[in-house]
């Protein structure tokens, strides 16, 4: 009996072993393959660095004729859509999250409104810049005709309402998410206060969901800066600092897709010089979602208590 | 339950493995040519391998990836041949390490592309072209257009001029075209498969993206492939050459283009050409392979296959071009380009007798 028990505990631990060793390998790839990426980019961007030296992502001429490279316009240009596709979302995912998880948390209205998010959140991106080319675009270029500026149709704004319309379903369905969380106790403590629904969504649920629905958005941003196709369709590319929403443009990712294919030597180095810049953009948005997560998370949960 | 796991973990890292070793080495035993490079002959060379493969059971794998990208995997030697819209420079012949040979498929052209309510055939001398892309013609109803279209009634509409936003050889044909017909734009934007298009300027990825934008947008002109307009019904005008002779595009005047002294390594720049009815924005795109073939491992037998295959291409498969709206070479062109292949060798003997 006594062996058989040791036998057995023996059994377990090995496997505990080999199933940490497991966890810990693919833990370890993961880290592995972020330095992979990390050092292919620096190395193939040696030869930009030399060139345009650590100030590249400040210089704003991106010319491939004298071979002159800075990245400042698609940094603005990654940012400034990035930013106001993310402003405009969020009113809108907001009401999608309060929606779904206060008002219709269950039945046939949620049920069929959220798979049309889903749905939404699954579409491919070169379908969305196909129905902004034909749908938003020609949108766009009315309201550029009615108020007097070069009515191109293509630019940072139809851009940025593309990308906008892309990143709801993902701040949508993580607000949801964190909105059903918000403890019944809480919200019916309120009610018998005399609070209205309004005041307890606003003092309660708003409050104790912040954190998550921030985390959402930032999520949404990420994807943002990310986006490729849809952006290219629409955004103009124009390798020139924009001078207002309506100019044509271009983000990093755009000019990377671009271009990459038949660049040679220093444009081709440029290029993945560029894709580095953006891996720094997107790391740093990374940790300042973080910390902000975790500021506002501290905050919440005393206004709450 | 951790024996499936790590079951599932090794087969997956063996799997890994797998594809790791299978992306690592070339199929060389087998029979199959690679290549890769200019999308723009895409089309054909599918179409003519295919028939190819039909005939000599030989099977080619071209892949559309650029001609930039095409040069650079010739040059790692990765591919058995390469395609490029540009005869490759200076530069790229040396970083090559061992000669590079040329030999021209068909010929293309790019046009000028429109959306004008009522799409009237258009006239456009080469001023008025580099005007519109150098921003400085901003109105369809300009002076500098209208006094080359007699008759028309051109409309007070802002003009949204539209270019690749690509690297791509179509940009290099048209700005090799604007360079040498105007010398405001020799000066000011010069040659390249991506310009510095001045500020304001739209762009848009690939043939499709010009053609989707040309078309949502009156006002607009982009400059695409000849092919792509037809099969698209585009508006497209007709331009001015050398001549000073208006020239509509088509299979014809393109082949005309090619009418003028081919060199021996078919290095020749046909826009702005010297053919009276040629028309001007029309280019060779090219073939390229190394003249020696014995390198990396590669057998005889793969070599004088791909030689075989090069010698058809610019002989019987010329028969593929024309019905794919490509204008096929000329008699010169074709009997030069049989002489560069016979120039292959292997082990420095001649590949082909």
């Amino acid at each position: 009996m006594i062996r058989q028990s040791k036998k057995l505990t023996r059994h377990i631990d090995r496997s505990e072993r080999a199933f940490t060793f497991i966890l810990t390998l693919s833990g370890g790839f993961i880290v592995l393959l972020l330095l992979g990426v990390l050092g292919t980019l620096f190395i193939n961007a040696i030869p930009a660095i030399r060139e345009f030296g650590v100030f590249f992502f400040i210089a704003r001429t991106w010319n491939a004729a004298s071979e002159t490279f800075g990245a400042l316009p698609f940094l603005v240009g990654t940012l400034a859509t990035s930013f106001l596709a993310l402003l405009i979302s969020i009113p809108f995912s907001i009401a999608i999250s309060l929606l779904l998880g206060e008002y219709y948390k269950n039945g046939v209205v949620s049920g069929f409104l959220r798979s049309a998010v889903e749905v939404l959140a699954g579409i491919p991106s070169v379908i969305y810049g196909l129905w902004g080319l034909f749908l938003l675009m020609p949108g766009v270029r009315f309201i550029e005709m009615q108020i007097g500026v070069a009515p191109q149709g293509v630019g940072i704004l139809t851009s940025s309402l593309i990308l906008a319309i892309m990143i709801i379903p993902f701040s949508a369905s993580i607000g949801r998410e964190v909105i059903t969380l918000v403890p019944g106790d809480l919200k019916e403590a309120a009610y018998s206060l005399g609070a209205t629904r309004f005041e307890v969504i606003r003092n309660i649920v708003i409050p104790y969901a912040r954190s998550g629905i921030i985390a959402g958005i930032l999520l949404a941003l990420g994807r943002a800066i990310g986006e490729t196709m849809a952006v290219t369709m629409l955004i103009g590319n124009s390798n020139f600092l924009p001078t207002s929403i309506f100019s044509p443009a271009n983000t990093m990712a755009s000019v990377i897709a671009n271009e990459f294919a038949e660049a040679t030597g220093v444009t081709s180095a440029s290029l993945i010089y560029v894709a580095l810049v953006l891996f720094f953009v997107t790391i740093i948005v990374n940790i300042a979602g973080a910390y902000v997560i975790q500021k506002l998370s501290i905050e919440s949960s005393r206004e709450v208590t | 339950m951790t024996r499936t796991f790590s079951q599932v973990f090794s087969l997956t890292l063996v799997f890994l493995f797998i594809m790791i070793g299978f992306t690592g080495h070339l199929p060389a035993a087998d029979m199959e040519l690679l290549g890769a490079g200019a999308t723009f002959p895409q089309p054909l060379y599918s179409k003519m391998f295919d028939a190819y493969n039909q005939q000599y059971k030989i099977k080619v794998n071209y892949q559309g990836i650029g001609s930039g990208g095409g040069i650079n995997q010739l040059i790692k030697k990765t591919v058995d041949f390469a395609g490029t819209d540009a005869f490759m420079t200076e530069k790229e012949l040396q970083s090559a390490g061992a000669p590079v040979l040329h030999i021209p498929t068909c010929l293309g052209a790019v046009v000028l592309a429109y959306n004008l309510p009522g799409s009237p055939r258009l006239n456009f001398t080469p001023e008025t072209i580099a005007g519109i892309f150098m921003g400085t013609i901003t109105k369809w109803n300009d002076p500098q257009i209208a006094s080359a279209n007699p008759g028309i009634a051109l409309p007070n509409l802002t003009m949204s001029p539209v270019h690749r936003a690509d690297g791509s050889g179509t940009t290099f044909i048209f700005t090799e075209y604007l360079a040498k017909a105007n010398n405001a734009w020799k000066e000011k934007m010069g040659v390249g498969k991506s310009v510095n298009w001045p500020a304001g300027s739209i762009g848009q990825k690939g043939n499709p993206g010009i053609a989707g934008y040309v078309k949502q947008t009156p006002g607009a002109i982009g400059y695409v492939e000849l092919l792509y307009a037809i099969q698209n019904k585009m508006a497209y005008g007709n331009v001015k050459n050398k001549a000073g002779k208006f020239i509509e595009p088509s299979l014809r005047s393109v082949s005309a283009a090619a009418n003028v002294k081919i060199p021996d390594d078919t290095n020749v720049s046909l826009t702005n050409t010297d053919a009276a009815a040629g028309y001007p924005i029309s280019g060779f795109t090219w073939l390229i392979f190394f003249k020696e073939q014995n390198y990396g491992g590669k057998t005889k037998e793969r070599a004088a296959t791909l030689a075989k295959l090069l010698m058809w291409s610019v002989g019987n498969g010329q028969r593929h071009v024309e019905p794919l709206q490509y204008a096929p070479l000329s008699k010169e062109a074709a009997a030069k380009s049989v002489k560069i292949i016979g120039s292959m060798t292997y082990n420095g003997a001649p590949l082909l007798k």
